[in-house]
């Protein structure tokens, strides 16, 4: 039942995107499909959660679509209720952001009739259960993104980025298709009904990185990752959100029904690769964020990070898995869980925000904002409450999973092997290390765009957004606080999906007093957000009180001190580079090769300083510029293929056909 | 009964660490001042300060936003909810099961992200110099603190404070090379968190060798005294942490009488005094760094820590 | 566990890698004398400890030695040589100390992955010993590899060395430690006195005492 409705609801979204090809350029079609697919990814939305309250049995279904012989099969278990309920929340949250956002798109007939096909896409992929209806949804997805993404294709860097998203997802696809071939053993069975019952042999390491390839590829590991800084900020921000937000945790639900729903138990050496993987992708990501400017790429660079922590909760728990501690897996592979679900509520909301920025002052650029909290007031208490949460700051969700993560990494000891004895410590605190560059590139966003004085004409004259962007953007922002004060019953909603998966789960949380979570037992830790938060709310607000009752209250506006000297240029205020220099400088010299470079006009010369600070990315010139140089090499030397002559090209065609009878001679 | 004398012992707490922390700064300054030959500002000098600054007019700039307004208050609580839950002279408090390790140092990081924002609130030049510094700072000394927690977690068996506290006391822990390890590098952490020299001084009236004081620039009054009072708090919560784990004798333990807490007060206003003390002659006798230099300073806290965590991987005698 | 004995050497033992990893941190020549100093003086507290614990009397001779040839002699020398060669404002290091350090846990990591490994079965304190012997032996071998200056490399070898020594009285039943340390000691000085010769030679054309009088124009 719960499973039709599921699929009756994609089949409206797949039709909504034929009709918004119908009323294309019809002054209403932005409030119809926005509308549409709210209450359509809101039906997804109650029905995967009662699924998932109700523990409900898994339930499959085939339909007569696709390959004659296979059919498409559908199967709506605990693992696709979560990803559902991620997916759609995120969805229903840019579908509302939408109805407000979606009347400043200058071109949308290019946006909407794709829009709702991406959705339906997205969910598809959670609910495939054989090789073809996964790979085919996941297309959908992909191809449908690209399309937004090609939305404004008149700016060539979104047509860059357009290029370079079309060719990795078409790899990534690719390494899908190869590790699924190789999952349906030699029978070629590709349901995963009949994968799972074929019994992995333990080499199966190809599968592995295959799956790292091809999901990892799509959720954004480091070295693969170099599409998502370029596509995410070129689409429209509601479909960045959902790109960043969700996009990213189906392919993390792509990686985990592979590996270990499809899989059968990891080796631990698994553990190891996936776990060092996820700890240099969050350093790495969070570090190219500190380095850019463009609100957007700040935020698909975060993205980036948090997949990186979500894969070393991922990596731990297969280490654990392979060493039979289904307790300790159980942790780990909550925290990645949990972690995933708060990043697309927190990267949603800043997202959001970014496009409210755009929309309100028509400007990317963090150097060209400043002093938007005074004009954008509702915006700016939401961004903030994103930076603080994606900050893993108590008493939000972020550090809710965070926390999750290092207790995790604190049971490790008891893993045996001397690899992951030297590596989990080193990517605890690699992990810690990317937290804290966090935060400070979360000040830096927050500072520089929406504090201080306005840098431009545009941000002086900034305007707060309209009324559906607000309520989607405060929606989140409770949310967050929720789940930061509340994480528990989060905690037990995915404990379901944890006992299929890693055979244990973590003890129950909600009957546990006062709301604390307590991970393992409570004479070993425990957290409490609720009580941090009363205890903060309830300290500040004393303090305020007794010290207006007690002190003075009197306040008296003036120019800034600012040692005496004030200077009215804004220009004056530190910029956001001016913010990440003493990071770049410790953090940037090693990791992109940071040269930094001062000219000063001799004395009485009215000449400019100039100051010139150049960085490499590393990964793109070590990996992909060879590879694109080696590919440009090879087509400029097969280009003369198109300009033989008839004579040529007949003397191909036969040669070819004595090849082949040559071939048949010598093997038959 | 249990439950008032627990939550009477709580509130104590609570207002021991929000009373002596000024008494703390004062003592570190008088000790300094000694140490130069001069005769230094009375012991309740910072108590004068806050009084002084709580009376007066807090001026604004015209550009300050409400954020700038609220950080005061939101800093001074963090940095005060932190400060009630290490124990300073009793090891088990009411509400130690609410907050461990972890969040205290990450309550303590949301204090510094807020004062950050604060810092570049009205958009001068130098407070965006404190924020940015401050932010690489804290960079390099949250890891560095979070890798001291696993350390410790890892000899305790807990990250609760309160049970690691008690786990100390027993003296069940040993002589160990981490617990070494973890102590270097928590005196160099909190040296860096609490803006002491080597790392930034307290003391500075030249701007550009400010990092904590340049973010603070623009405040006055009584959100200026708010601001001292949690920079005093965070002094005496670091102190007290490096007392309760590495220091624990006198501490009262678990399930003790009304005698055992006086004691424990009396050997905890010795603790401070050894370490007030102790602080100020290494200040005294040492000069700032570099601000280029305090990632090499505070990379080694980092690197200390990881090889103690490690250690405690590897082996379990170590 | 085992008690507060094999604590206290563990700490000695640990105390030496970390004060081999502080000389690692320091850029400049005097303050690394100085550290090299208190890595000799932690190296004779460690081995006094380890005579205690073993009751062997004669490792209190290779204590005496150290402490005294390596912690005040051989310092006080060189730091006389190094103002007098005018060396001692060169900055020391070829990597930065960021790299350096890392690539110090990495080794530290890497000596206790090989001697835990391979020696499973042996007595628990000296296998430690031995791990926190092999590190201060490669930090050693870390230090002169990344020094530009003769007398960087120098004390590197002599910190190495320091660390063949904990791994010799680590290991109970080791014979010959006094002449051992004895003769590495006479080694070292003749290194150092050697390389200083050649560097005097190279600085003045020779090493004739009564020229370099003259050039101090205190003869004819």
């Amino acid at each position: 039942m719960a499973l039709g409705i599921s699929l009756w609801c994609a089949a409206a979204l797949l039709a909504l995107g034929v009709l918004a090809v119908v009323l294309a350029g019809q002054r209403p079609a932005t409030a119809v499909i926005y509308t549409a697919s709210l209450f359509l990814t809101l039906g997804f939305l109650a029905n995967a959660i009662l699924h998932l309250i109700a523990n409900a049995a898994p339930e499959t279904t085939i339909l007569p679509l696709g390959l004659p012989w296979v059919g498409a099969h559908f199967r709506l278990d605990a693992l696709a209720a979560v990803f559902l309920i991620v997916v759609n929340l995120g969805a229903a949250g840019a579908s509302l952001y939408g109805l407000g956002y979606g009347q400043h798109e200058i071109s949308p007939s290019r946006v909407l009739p794709f829009y709702p096909v991406f959705l339906a896409g997205m969910n598809l992929v959670v609910l495939a259960d054989d090789a073809f209806s996964f790979l085919l949804s996941w297309e959908f997805m992909s191809l449908s993104s690209w399309a937004l993404v090609m939305a404004h294709h008149r700016l060539p860097e979104n047509r860059h980025a357009g290029f370079v998203y079309i060719l990795m997802a078409s790899f990534g696809t690719l390494a899908l298709l190869l590790a699924f071939g190789l999952l349906s053993g030699p029978d070629g069975n590709y349901a995963f009904d009949a994968i799972r019952s074929v019994s992995q042999a333990q080499g199966a390491w190809p599968v592995l990185i295959l799956v790292l390839i091809g999901a990892g590829s799509k959720a954004g590991l480091v070295p693969l990752h170099v599409w998502l800084p370029l596509a995410h900020p070129a689409a429209p921000s509601h479909v960045s959100a959902l790109m960043s937000g969700v996009m990213t945790k189906v392919a993390v639900y792509a990686f985990v029904r592979i590996i270990f729903d499809l899989g059968g138990t990891p080796d631990w050496w698994w553990g190891l690769i996936v776990l060092s993987i996820g700890g240099g992708t969050a350093v790495m990501g969070v570090l190219y964020a500190l380095m850019e400017r463009d609100l957007k790429r700040v935020l698909a660079y975060s993205t980036i990070e948090n997949v990186g922590i979500v894969f070393v909760g991922l990596g731990l728990s297969m280490a654990f898995q392979a060493n039979a501690l289904p307790d300790a897996a159980a942790l780990a592979f909550t925290a990645a869980l949990f972690h995933a679900f708060n990043h697309t509520l927190f990267k949603s909301l800043l997202f959001f925000g970014a496009g409210a920025v755009s929309t309100a002052t028509g400007e990317r650029n963090m150097e060209h904002l400043g002093g938007l909290i005074h004009r954008m007031p509702v915006t700016s208490i939401a961004v903030l409450v994103g930076c603080v949460a994606i900050s893993a700051l108590p008493p939000l969700n972020g550090f809710a999973s965070e926390w999750l993560t290092f207790q995790a990494i604190l049971l490790s000891p008891e893993l045996p092997q001397w690899g992951l004895k030297i590596m989990v410590p080193a990517n605890g605190a690699l992990l810690a290390l990317a937290a804290a560059l966090a935060a400070a590139c979360f000040i830096r966003l927050f500072g520089v765009s929406f504090l201080g004085r306005p840098r431009t004409r545009l941000a002086e004259q900034a305007h707060e957004i309209d009324f559906w962007s607000r309520t989607a953007m405060a929606i989140f922002a409770i949310l967050c606080l929720l789940v930061g004060a509340l994480p528990g019953f989060v905690i037990d909603a995915l404990a379901p999906v944890v006992q299929e998966l890693t055979g244990s789960h973590m003890p129950s949380q909600t009957i546990i007093d006062w709301f604390s979570i307590v991970p393992i037992a409570a004479s070993r830790s425990s957290y409490n957000g609720l009580l941090v938060l009363l205890f903060i709310a309830l300290s500040a607000g004393l303090t305020a009180y007794l010290v207006h009752l007690v002190a003075s209250k009197s306040v008296r506006r003036s120019a800034p001190w600012d040692c005496g000297f004030p200077d009215p240029s804004p220009i004056t205020q530190y910029s956001a580079d001016s913010f990440a220099q003493p990071i770049r400088r410790v953090f940037g010299t090693i990791v992109f090769r940071v040269r930094e470079s001062v000219t000063i006009p001799p004395p009485g010369s009215l000449g400019v300083a100039r100051f010139h600070v150049e960085l490499r990315d590393l990964v793109w010139d070590s990996l992909y510029a060879p590879i694109s140089g080696a590919v440009n090499a090879a087509a400029e030397r097969l280009n003369v293929l198109q300009f033989l002559t008839i004579r040529r090209y007949l003397t191909l065609v036969f040669l070819a056909l004595v090849t082949l009878l040559l071939v048949l001679a010598i093997w038959s | 009964m249990v439950l008032i004398r627990e939550l009477a012992a709580q509130g104590a707490q609570m207002m021991l660490v929000l009373l002596l922390a000024p008494l703390l700064t004062g003592l570190i300054r008088k000790v300094k001042a000694r140490l130069l030959r001069r005769r230094g500002p009375p012991l309740i000098q910072p108590y004068r300060d806050l009084i002084r600054l709580m009376r007066k007019e807090a001026v604004l700039a015209v550009n300050a936003s409400w954020l700038f307004r609220a950080v005061p208050y939101l800093v001074f609580a963090a940095t005060w909810v932190a400060a009630a839950l290490v124990p300073t002279f009793a090891t088990d408090l009411l509400f130690s099961w609410s907050a461990d390790l972890i969040a205290i140092i990450a309550l303590l990081g949301s204090a510094r992200f807020f004062l950050a924002l604060a810092g570049m609130d009205v958009g001068t030049s130098f407070g965006g110099i404190g924020s940015s510094r401050e932010a690489m700072i804290a960079s390099l000394a949250e890891p560095a603190m979070i890798m001291i927690i696993f350390v410790l977690a890892l000899i305790a068996g807990s990250t609760q404070l309160s049970i690691i506290a008690e786990f100390m006391l027993s003296l069940a822990a040993g002589l160990r090379v981490s617990l070494g390890l973890a102590l270097i590098a928590l005196i160099l952490v909190a040296i860096a968190e609490n803006s002491r020299i080597p790392v930034d001084n307290p003391a500075t009236h030249l701007e550009l060798t400010m990092v904590h004081e340049a973010m603070v620039l623009e405040y006055s009054g009584r959100h200026l005294a708010l601001i001292e009072l949690a920079a005093s708090l965070k002094l005496l919560l670091y102190v007290s942490l490096i007392g309760c784990v590495f220091v624990p004798w006198g501490l009262a333990p678990m399930d003790s009488g009304w005698n055992a807490y006086v004691v424990g007060v009396l050997a905890y206003l010795a603790k401070l005094l050894c370490f007030g003390v102790a602080l100020a002659i290494f200040e005294t006798s040492i000069a700032k760094m570099r601000v280029f230099r305090v990632p090499a300073f505070l990379g080694a806290a980092l690197m200390l820590g990881l090889l103690g965590a490690l250690l405690r991987f590897v082996s379990g005698s170590l | 566990m085992h008690g507060l004995a094999f604590d206290i050497a563990h700490l000695l033992a640990g105390g030496l890698v970390l004060v081999s990893l502080m000389m690692l941190y320091q850029d400049r020549l005097p303050a690394l004398i100085n550290v090299f100093a208190l890595h000799a003086i932690l190296l004779a507290a460690s081995v006094t400890w380890q005579a205690n614990i073993q009751h062997e009397p004669y490792l209190y001779v290779t204590a005496m030695i150290a402490l005294g040839f390596k912690g005040f002699v051989i310092p006080i020398a060189l730091r006389r040589m190094i103002v007098r060669l005018g060396i001692h404002r060169e900055i020391e290091t070829v990597v930065g100390i960021g790299p350096t350090m890392l690539a110090g846990i990495a080794l530290v990591a890497l000596a206790m992955v090989v001697m835990l490994r391979v020696t499973e079965q042996a007595d628990p304190l000296a296998r430690e010993d031995l791990a926190f012997a092999l590190s201060v032996l490669l930090l050693g071998l870390l230090m002169m590899v990344t020094r530009r200056n003769a007398v960087g490399q120098v004390l590197g070898f002599m910190s190495l060395e320091n660390g063949l020594i904990l791994a010799a009285t680590g290991a109970k039943g080791m014979p010959l430690v006094v002449e051992i340390s004895v003769a590495f000691s006479v080694l070292i000085a003749f290194i150092v006195i050697g390389i200083f010769l050649f560097r005097i030679r190279e600085r003045f054309d020779s090493v004739d005492v009564q020229a370099l009088d003259r050039f101090r124009g205190e003869q004819p």
